[in-house]
């Protein structure tokens, strides 16, 4: 390992004393204290003039290097190596899960001696981390992706709908559990949502709100939900399996084309908006409930559409926006764009000209609304119907993530606009409600 | 017996805590007072060990696990945040806390890191909501000297106090915490091994404790400081002795372990001699149900008719060590027992020392030897409960038995009130800490440092020096407020409510040791409630002499208000007006003894005056009123 992120002063004392990353060092300082640790690597926070030992006593403390009268080596520690597990006897019994990763960790070791969190996505991991899935569960897993999820983009959702098929085809599991970072999970969920037309059996997103390298991480009771909804549930829908409440009490089973991340960290961050969730796990019992009565059936047959464009925009108004912003959509070979919109479904009237610009290049306009919950009504105000009139579509309740998603999809599957508007117009995956009905909205005194 | 504590190689450090009385939590904004009442919400969690690099879990943690162990938070709105709730990642470190930390290394000339880490140290019982402690160490080295003798410091560290438990439900295996102090800052003072009676251990921790409170903002009262022991002896081993509240046990604490580690090295010889061998211990035990069909005990019915067992072991040569006492009241025995409640939640572990007894007669007993086939010098261990259960507990009481062929076994302990120490869990392996990536190292320059050290408190012998020139103290006096846990509570009380100093000072020693001598449970008091007393005192409210009645009365009924103490023992004091009424009365009421005796009347007058106001009003302004009424009413006497 080498001394990258640390200064000058430090690299060139580490070369003297011949003393390299992870040996175990003798440090004695200027003012007569005597350490004894191991050199770590230097974080890339902080000041790299500052050497970072971790003491025997587990502590990691920073000793300035003009502060450093004396270091040597005494020996070395390596990383401990990772030793291998297996997979529990039995389970191959136990209904088939499969699980795809794209980069969310579910399982973690912690390596105590260096600090080092070593993120894993093997099948035995995976038990080894939730030991309830022996009793649940045949798990096989694969590595699809290694990013973050605010790296995902519509070429990935392509790949993973792909390979959500495949597995579908040539593994036949009962269920299919992708892991992934929650802060795009809903992006990716409505996007396998449109993708997949018909399958055998589910797709059960799960991620963690708390890292899975913490005792008290969310990970593994969202697995256990994720992995009996990929189980019991009756539909074969994309979905979400994510906390309902701060306590470890339930899972909720979202439909993808309607959660939304609503909370930057509780583990109860995702909602279903304008909806009910489609169904419920209750803990630890691992009950299934089914909360919805319309939901896709399985199917035998596995039919994909995967592909999406990326020349759609989503576009937030915002009072005083410029709308050069719009022109620059127009411009630059975008074929569709979402507006995020005031209230009912509004921007304000500086932007009416480029939208009917939009309209009228070819671009497919769709107005969603910024308030997130409610649906658009563009009938109610004079601004409203000039918009329409303008050609915008009205995506209804959906959520603006949705509508771009829906989008994206739909000009995946078709270069007539014609034929993509109507397309955009079905209620393709559950994403669309005809009814509002009352207790979709916690209400404002939430907490009264 | 007295123990030679230089002969048996006493070896002991103290581990120090003392709360921050900061403006916020250590990683949040939270305010950092406690609170009495439950919380405002509730919510349940399950905590799981995490593996470390080696695929391997922590024993005891992964036995909690799976014994289904589970836990129900309070929350407070006022009090708590997301942050406790681990909903959300910590703030920055509190400046703050910090500052007070790194004080207090400059106090004991530690020497301070240039940079601070803050630390996931792993605790799953619950305590922490998210599984780990948060701890950054401050500095190393230093010292304290306690009369002429130096004590190193190994470390301070800064890091924040857990939840408060505050009950089980046994049945269904879930655990209760309140929040509120879960955040709230902590100083970990860890001395070096360099103590070596129990009496220094006493006079260290009380030393670490003044220049803790010298820093101002850290927390007073019971609870507000804990120490752990480190003691060994030669021979022995390193136990950890936690959760000691009270400096003055510390030395019975000690010696009382000493005598534990000294008993178990005389059973191990005694094996040793008896040619006790490991090989010769093997775990057969043996259900020995059919002895207990019509037995007396309570326990044994209870447990078989439950279609439990009686499952008891052979322990070859233990014969009369499993009763021989290791410390006041606690016999080898209790030991195997500690290990049987720990790990298989058994309560009663019997041994053949103590039998018969509890309803096991002596045919029964005999019995159970002939089927384990003890001989001469053999012991057995017995159990009542379900088959699993009581095989478990059989299996943790052998381990502790074999554990006695060598000696001391390293265990944490927990304190008893007593000063007797019971097994709390076995000592854990290296401590399982990686850093907290949620928080970013701190930098600590040399020109912060030195803006701290000018700005240091006064070391608390020129608190002692101020206590004899300025609060004009006797030295005796003086010495008794140093030593006492109320220094600090003292000038308060003296700066800030105007309380004379020897009343402060008589009240702070005098007052609440013969309190607590008489039986009323001072450590009730708090220092609020001890303030709010002597400022009435101060205000001419309650006289000083309705102090032990007042102050007596708040301790036995902590959840009274002081007012309300008042108002119901009457013990407010009496206007001028209304005292000026009651002498009216009384020498009205005595005419004839004034006429008899004249001024000398005044003895008898001041008494039959006192016998109604003793206690609401200072005896020397009731002198001085008596003797003016007294004089006025002769002399218009005289005029008539």
């Amino acid at each position: 390992m080498s001394a990258e992120n640390y200064g000058e002063s430090v690299k060139n004392l580490l070369e003297a004393s011949g003393v390299e990353v992870f040996d175990e060092v003798l440090v004695e300082t200027s003012d007569g204290v005597r350490l004894k640790g191991v050199l770590m690597p230097r974080p890339e926070v902080g000041d790299p003039e500052v050497l970072v030992l971790k003491l025997e006593n587990g502590y990691n403390i920073g000793i300035h290097v003009d502060r450093v009268s004396s270091i040597k080596s005494v020996g070395r520690r390596e990383p401990a190596p990772l030793v291998e597990l297996t997979l529990p006897r039995g389970v191959e019994k136990l209904p088939k899960v499969y699980f795809i990763g794209t980069g969310g960790t579910i399982a973690s070791r912690i390596d105590y001696k260096t600090g080092a969190v070593y993120p894993f996505f093997s099948a035995e991991e995976i038990y080894s981390m939730v030991p309830e899935l022996e009793e649940i569960a045949y798990i096989r897993a694969e590595t699809l992706f290694s990013i973050f999820s605010e790296d995902m983009t519509p070429r990935h959702w392509q790949k993973l709908a792909e390979r959500v098929a495949e597995v579908y085809r040539k593994e036949a599991p009962r269920g299919i559990v992708v892991a992934h970072g929650t802060d795009t999970m809903h992006y990716s969920a409505a996007a396998l949502g449109f993708a997949l037309r018909s399958a055998p059996g589910p797709v059960v997103f799960v991620g963690a709100q708390r890292s899975s390298d913490r005792p008290s991480s969310d990970s593994a009771f969202n697995v256990i939900g994720a992995v009996v909804a990929a189980i019991e549930a009756p539909f074969a829908e994309s979905v979400i399996a994510m906390h309902g409440s701060v306590s470890d009490d339930v899972i909720l089973v979202h439909r993808g084309v309607k959660a939304r991340k609503m909370h930057t960290s509780r583990r109860d961050a995702f909602m279903s908006i304008n909806a009910l969730p489609l169904a419920e796990v209750e803990l630890p019992s691992r009950r299934f409930r089914l909360l919805a009565s319309k939901y896709r059936a399985r199917r035998d047959e596995v039919e994909v559409k995967p592909r999406f464009s990326e020349k759609v925009a989503l576009l937030k108004y915002y009072p005083g926006m410029d709308p050069s912003h719009l022109e620059w959509v127009i411009e630059n070979g975008y074929r569709g764009v979402v507006l995020e919109g005031t209230g009912l479904g509004h921007v304000g009237s500086r932007l009416h000209g480029a939208v009917r610009r939009a309209v009228k290049e070819g671009l497919i306009v769709v107005m969603a609304s910024q308030c997130i919950w409610g649906r658009i009504n563009m009938n109610v105000y004079r601004t409203g119907v000039e918009l329409l009139r303008a050609g915008v579509i009205p995506a209804g309740d959906m959520t603006p993530e949705t509508a771009y998603v829906k989008l994206s999809w739909v000009l995946g599957q078709t270069d007539d606009v014609e034929e993509a508007v109507k397309l955009f117009e079905e209620n393709l995956s559950g994403e669309y409600e005809e009814r509002s009905e009352y207790r979709v909205y916690p209400g404002a005194r939430w907490w009264a | 017996m007295k123990i030679d504590y230089k002969a048996v190689g006493l070896r002991c450090g103290l581990e120090i805590h003392q709360m921050l009385d900061t403006e916020h939590k250590l990683f949040c904004s939270c305010p950092t007072d406690l609170r009495r009442e439950s919380g405002d919400y509730t919510f349940l969690r399950w905590l799981r060990p995490t593996r470390s690099e080696v695929g391997e879990m922590d024993p005891a943690a992964r036995f909690e696990f799976e014994k289904g162990v589970h836990f129900l938070y309070e929350g407070y709105h006022q009090n708590t945040c997301l942050v406790e709730m681990d909903e959300e990642p910590p703030h920055d470190m509190n400046r703050e806390a910090l500052e007070l930390a790194l004080k207090f290394s400059l106090l004991v000339n530690g020497h301070p890191v240039d940079e601070i880490y803050t630390m996931r140290k792993i605790v799953i019982d619950g305590s922490n909501t998210t599984g780990f402690q948060r701890t950054a160490l401050v500095s190393l080295g230093g010292e304290v000297y306690v009369d002429g003798k130096r004590v190193g410091i190994q470390t301070v560290c800064l890091e924040e106090d857990a939840a408060r438990r505050i009950g089980e439900e046994r049945e269904s295996r879930r655990v209760h915490y309140r929040l509120d102090r879960l955040g709230v800052p902590l100083i970990e003072v860890a001395t070096a091994p360099d103590i070596v009676t129990p009496e220094e251990a006493r006079a260290v921790a009380h030393r670490i404790g003044l220049l803790l409170r010298s820093l101002g903002r850290v927390k007073r009262g019971l609870g507000s400081i804990r120490q752990d022991l480190n003691v060994s002896i030669r021979g022995g081993a390193k136990i950890e002795i936690k959760g000691v509240q009270y400096l003055d046990l510390i030395p019975r604490i000690i010696e009382y372990e000493v005598l534990r580690q000294l008993r178990l090295l005389e059973i191990r010889d005694e094996l040793r001699k008896r040619g006790v061998r490991e090989e010769e211990l093997p775990f057969t035990p043996v259900d020995v149900s059919e002895v207990f069909a019509r037995t007396k005990s309570k326990i044994a019915r209870r447990a078989l008719g439950k279609g439990g067992v009686a499952l008891a072991l052979r322990l070859k040569g233990f014969s009369g060590l499993l009763g021989r006492e290791i410390q006041p009241g606690r016999r080898l025995g209790t030991e195997l027992a500690d290990r049987a409640r720990y790990w298989a939640e058994v309560g009663g572990l019997f041994h053949s020392d103590e039998l018969p007894k509890y309803g096991i007669s002596e045919e029964e007993v005999e019995a159970v030897k002939g089927m384990l086939g003890c001989g001469e010098g053999d012991a057995f261990v017995l159990v009542f409960d379900e088959r699993s259960r009581a095989e478990k507990a059989l299996r943790a009481a052998w381990e502790r038995a074999v554990e006695a062929l060598h000696g001391v076994p390293e265990e944490t302990r927990g304190a008893n009130p007593d000063g007797t120490t019971r097994f709390l869990r076995p000592r854990p392996g290296s401590a399982r800490m990686y850093p907290e990536t949620d928080i970013r190292p701190i930098r600590v320059t040399q020109e912060y440092l030195e803006k701290l050290r000018s700005d240091l408190p006064e070391k608390p012998e020129a608190v002692w020096r101020k206590l004899v020139e300025k609060y004009k103290l006797s030295k005796e006096l003086a010495s008794e407020v140093f030593n006492s846990p109320y220094l600090y509570l003292f000038e308060e009380l003296v700066e800030e409510l105007d309380v004379q100093p020897s009343l402060a000072a008589a009240t702070l020693t005098n007052t609440l040791k013969s309190l607590a001598r008489e039986g009323v449970p001072v450590e009730n008091l708090t220092e609020e409630r001890i303030k709010e007393a002597l400022r009435l005192v101060s205000r001419g409210k309650v006289a000083k002499e309705a102090l032990p009645e007042l102050l007596s009365a708040a301790a036995e009924t902590p959840e009274r208000s002081i007012e309300d103490i008042i108002e119901e023992k009457g013990l407010s004091t009496l206007s001028l007006s209304e005292l000026e009424k009651i002498i009216d009365d009384v020498i009205a009421g005595n005419r004839e003894a004034i006429e008899e005796r004249g001024e000398r009347a005044f003895g008898l007058l001041m008494g039959r005056v006192m016998a109604k106001v003793r206690g609401k009003v200072d005896g020397k302004v009731v002198a001085e009123k008596l003797r003016a009424k007294l004089t006025a009413y002769l002399s218009s006497r005289g005029r008539a």
